[in-house]
């Protein structure tokens, strides 16, 4: 066997994962995105090794007040002296969390209604769609904030509303790919096996419907983070003196024309973690789209 | 045509009911009692319980929902809990300003990402494609009202060249209708470009290339007309995201529409505001689905030759 043939086996014997990595990792604005947004995941979870929550972000001192960044302030301070480079990793922690925690479970809820209904079609896709239907003609942002004013501000109730106004997209997402797997053969050939419903869903419909349901969900973190900031932005999210983006922005706009940086260094850290999630959003669609296999 | 229209005011009926339940039920849940915060801590518990009676609030549920539909119905939506006006009126006086803002903000995303969109396509992988992408990534991963922030740096702190909050003149709508545009906008270009790049390489392009046709008849009168259709259907589902982002960026620069409206009303705990500008905003955002849907009809004969066959 010559080295030639040797390489072109030892492709063809890669896992189906693997070449969607092979073909992700090509694209180097998808990769970009990637390392981007790994670097912010690493913030977020270890922010307690950087800098100390209580002491940096959100202990006041008042000798300190907008302070211009400087080399012990790198981010400078805000107008309770607190420390701008300690509350924006802090902020990567609320945002990533509540975004990433969002769309799962409103992934999770979605997916449920979204397999019930393209599964079993019939009653039940009718009743479960003009349901999910209702939702939609609700604009997210109205719908997230009915919510919140139904529930209060604060974390928990945040996360209820933002998972609330996404479950019919994913719903919708996930019905429409059930319905392109479910007339394939080999579930025929499950369901001649006297496969349960429930194992014919989870064994054999999710995994071969999973790739625009992956995408859509990377896409949506983004949207998710966008919607927490402008949120606690009016005053309806998260609120002081807990360290988020959106609110950090609220607190300086009366401040703007003195202390710009406060309201710069804020939005490039969303606009980055947004923009490295689509572009890896994008990259996975390109990934996983068959079209561009050979 | 006509008969398509109707059928389609009639189906936009369950869902406005669907909604109006929605949000009843959401704001019914909610704890708090309206009766205490109307009537303030040191109310005496007979004046309660007498306005409890009043307002009906001891009947259940589906009662209660059924008269708000029949008062809403009739454009009654209540009294706010806090000043005491009509809550019909107050909605109605901030409505022309939210909707001259979704206005504008619709209308500049399209006629700048249209050609934007188009230029990108005809002129794939050169300078301008690149530039025009990488502009429609920056603008749909910044917050809208970060960027209405930077433009209010910009243009009225440092060069103090626009108005940076009120409504009293077109110029005031400047600076917020272009931030409302922008991640919309994104999104047209995107759409166009590509849906214009699958269009140029059909055949009829060809063809009409082959018959000697001008290239700005070909891209403008063959591909654009074509291309459109799933551009147009976006537009349309973007409108309701736009109305959501005009709530923000109502508060960005403290314009006095059915955004800061409901953001007050929420802070207060001040219930039929909340609902009423709920409800008019999804109302809003459907009978936009229902004109796009009417265009989409009219740009693509089609579907209107479809219909009038039954």
């Amino acid at each position: 066997m010559t080295e030639q043939q040797r390489k072109k086996t030892a492709y063809k014997k890669k896992s189906q994962l693997m070449s969607i990595w092979h073909r992700f990792k090509k694209n180097k604005l998808a990769l970009f995105g990637l390392v981007v947004f790994a670097i912010m995941l690493f913030i977020a979870i270890f922010a307690d090794f950087i800098v100390d929550y209580e002491r940096d972000a959100i202990s006041q001192h008042m000798t300190k007040r907008f302070m211009s960044p400087s080399a012990e302030h790198i981010f400078g301070t805000d107008g309770f002296g607190r420390d701008m480079f300690a509350r924006i990793i802090f902020g990567a922690r609320i945002s990533i969390f509540v975004g990433v925690v969002t769309i799962a479970l409103a992934l999770a809820v979605g997916a449920v209604i979204g397999a019930s209904a393209g599964y079993y079609g019939g009653y039940i896709d009718e009743t479960l769609m003009r349901i999910m239907d209702v939702f939609l003609a609700i604009p997210q942002m109205i719908l997230a904030i009915a919510i919140v004013a139904a529930l209060g501000t604060g974390m928990v109730n945040i996360l209820i509303a933002l998972t609330v106004a996404q479950v019919p997209k994913f719903a919708r997402i996930v019905r429409a790919s059930i319905l392109t797997v479910k007339t394939q053969d080999f579930i025929e050939a499950a369901k001649a096996c006297g496969t349960s419903d429930s194992r014919i869903i989870a064994r054999h419909i999710i995994p071969n419907a999973i790739g625009p349901i992956v995408v859509q969900a990377t896409l949506n973190v983004a949207t998710t983070i966008l919607v927490i900031a402008a949120l606690s932005f009016v005053g309806l999210g998260i609120q002081p003196p807990t360290p988020e983006w959106g609110s950090m922005m609220a607190d300086a706009k009366s401040q703007m024309r003195y202390h710009e940086y406060l309201i710069i260094i804020p939005g490039l850290f969303i606009a980055f973690t947004v923009m490295a999630l689509n572009l890896m959003g994008d990259g996975l669609r390109d990934a996983l789209d068959p079209r561009l296999k050979n | 045509m006509l008969r398509y229209i109707a059928k389609r005011i009639l189906m936009m009926i369950p869902v406005i009911l669907g909604i109006s339940l929605i949000v009843f039920s959401i704001i019914e849940l909610s704890p708090g009692d309206p009766v205490s915060l109307m009537l303030g801590d040191g109310a005496s518990a007979q004046a309660v319980a007498e306005l409890r009676e009043q307002m009906g609030l001891n009947d259940n549920f589906f009662v209660r929902y059924a008269r708000y539909i029949g008062h809403a119905v009739t454009g009654d939506f209540g009294i706010s809990y806090r000043n005491k006006v009509q809550v019909v009126n107050e909605i109605a006086s901030r409505f022309p300003t939210t909707l001259t803002l979704t206005f504008w903000g619709v209308a500049i995303s399209v006629l700048i990402g249209i050609p934007v969109g188009v230029i990108s396509a005809i002129r794939q992988y050169t300078f301008i494609d690149a530039a025009s992408l990488f502009s429609a990534l920056i603008l749909t991963s910044m917050p809208a009202f970060w960027l209405g922030l930077l433009l209010i740096l910009l243009f009225s702190l440092k060069l103090g060249l626009l108005p940076a909050t009120g409504v009293a003149t077109m110029q005031h709508f400047l600076m917020p209708s272009v931030t409302l545009a922008a991640a919309s906008m994104a999104t047209i270009i995107r759409m166009t470009r590509s849906t214009m790049l699958e269009v140029i390489r059909q055949d009829y392009i060809r063809t009409a290339k082959a018959k000697g046709a001008s290239a700005f008849r070909i891209v403008y009168k063959h591909a654009l007309r074509n291309a459109l259709l799933p551009v147009v259907t976006v537009i349309g589902l973007n409108f309701g995201t736009q109305l959501g982002g005009a709530i923000v960026i109502e508060s960005v620069f403290a314009m006095p529409g059915i955004g800061t409206l409901m953001v007050a009303a929420v802070r207060t705990k001040d219930t039929p505001i909340v609902m009423a500008a709920v409800l008019f905003v999804a109302l809003l955002a459907s009978i936009t689905n229902l004109i796009v849907d009417v265009l989409y009809a009219y740009i693509d004969p089609r579907l209107k030759s479809q219909f009038v066959k039954k």
